[in-house]
């Protein structure tokens, strides 16, 4: 039997990764996402980081740990977002100034785009066309295409080394659960990449416990994994504080 | 923007529930974040509308009270909501996959602006910020059937939301079907809007003098 993917602590799963990689991390809203993973990479500290993601992170509280915070600890080089400024004018996300000064690089992808750009990196498709964008600013000078009689934009596939994933349930092998909207980016995010380093909240299971009709994401796709310890010691999100508009 | 009802006419719940009037049995809706989260919350009667939510829930419905709500279950605005009985959950690109393939027969939006040729708005703040909040916008206004918007009919200044061009980077070209403001109820007809209803206590001589283009009646 494969040994069991299970490492000790999100050190030592964070461990060797270099300065200049590019990470996706999984997550929408809170469902999903990898923050205790994050912690260990700020405490890890690799530098010129690109980092894919749906948000940098949102202006809500409390602040759980984000692609901003990476970028306040002097990590990132570049981000691939689907937001990377806030929508209501009166908001300001805490990554806004990094890419306002010039100091991060960020490239801006509608939602959609960027999902279809992972999924095509781990399907062996290395580009496509997409309706979405034509006519706005993010098509200006680029490649389109007419099919059955409508513009269409050409979008590449968005490969990544590594990419950090928060699951519900997982086996020893690897196979992957995800509970309702934690799903999200998760399952083709770790498709795009070459590495995937999971946390799972709840206790692994033993090789052949889970169904195999019930895998969301198949252990080869999965590299390293640690459970989540109960808060305080392990991130755990909470409801989302409304703030007054 | 203010959180107290909007000054002249409906309030955002009654803009939102004026829109879902117009939901059809049988459709499926995807709901937006802002106002547009409102619509979940609007009695459908005897409409089986199911709401799909960008992150890839389909079939949810009102946001739960704090206590009865699940952590794990989110929708486009981060709220946590309600299953509704016969939903499913697909991972993000297969969420888009139902977007880009016409399954959604409408898409409910907030805005900046919108205009008569029926482009909006609603990424970019100005039109010089660095950046922006596109989201799924881009994919459900150039992929839903039809595209409908929920804004306040001025900003806090007084200024116009309904224009005769957008002045902001768009989000998508012609696509924009109807718009409910607190103002009432406005379709994009090319040079104009017209007015298909106004709210109580909105004449139409105000409505223009609040409207950036030509309204019709």
């Amino acid at each position: 039997m494969a040994k069991s993917k299970l490492v000790p602590s999100f050190a030592e799963a964070v461990a060797g990764i270099p300065d200049g990689a590019t990470i996706a991390f999984g997550g929408f809203a809170a469902p999903g996402t990898p923050y205790n993973l994050i912690r260990a990479l700020l405490a890890q500290g690799a530098r010129n980081l690109t980092c894919v993601a749906n948000t940098t992170g949102g202006a809500h509280l409390p602040r759980m740990p984000d692609i901003a915070m990476l970028a306040e600890n002097g990590q990132v080089r570049k981000v691939v977002c689907s937001f990377t400024a806030a929508t209501r004018p009166t908001d300001v996300l805490p990554f806004a100034r990094f890419h306002e000064s010039g100091e991060v690089e960020a490239e801006l992808v509608p939602q959609g785009t960027l999902a279809e750009r992972l999924r095509a990196a781990g399907s062996g498709i290395p580009a496509f066309y997409t309706p979405t964008g034509v006519g706005t600013e993010i098509a200006e000078g680029r490649e389109t295409r007419v099919f059955n009689g409508r513009e269409h934009l050409l979008e590449h596939a968005l490969p990544v080394e590594y990419a950090f994933l928060r699951a519900w349930q997982a086996d020893e092998a690897g196979n992957l659960r995800f509970r309702l909207a934690q799903r999200n980016f998760n399952p083709v995010m770790a498709m795009a990449a070459r590495t995937v380093i999971v946390e799972v909240e709840e206790e692994l299971l033993p090789t052949g416990a889970m169904d195999p009709d019930s895998v969301h994401t198949p252990g080869i796709f999965v590299h390293r994994m640690v459970r989540i310890p109960p808060p305080p010691e392990g991130l755990w999100p909470a409801r989302r504080v409304e703030r007054a508009r | 923007m203010s959180g107290a009802a909007a000054t002249k006419g409906w309030s955002r719940q009654q803009m939102a529930d004026r829109l879902v009037a117009e939901f059809q049995d049988g459709w499926i809706v995807n709901l937006g974040v802002g106002i547009p989260t409102l619509c979940s919350n609007t009695d459908l009667g005897n409409r089986d509308v199911i709401f799909h939510s960008e992150n890839g829930v389909v079939g949810y419905g009102p946001v739960l009270p704090e206590g009865q709500e699940d952590l794990h279950l989110v929708n486009a605005g981060g709220q946590n909501v309600s299953l509704s009985p016969g939903a499913a959950i697909v991972h993000h690109a297969d969420s888009f996959a139902i977007i880009r393939s016409g399954r959604i027969d409408a898409t409910v939006m907030g805005a900046y602006e919108t205009a008569a040729n029926g482009d909006f708005a609603n990424w970019k703040v100005a039109v010089n910020a660095k950046g922006g909040g596109i989201g799924g916008a881009m994919d459900l206004a150039s992929c839903a059937r039809r595209v409908f918007l929920l804004l306040e009919h001025t900003t806090r200044r007084g200024a116009p939301r309904l224009v005769m061009r957008c002045a902001l980077p768009v989000t998508a070209r012609r696509v924009v079907t109807l718009i409910a403001t607190n103002y009432g109820l406005f379709e994009p007809k090319g040079e104009a809007f017209r007015a298909v209803e106004l709210a109580p206590g909105i004449a139409l001589d105000e409505a223009r003098a609040a409207t950036g283009a030509p309204l019709e009646a």
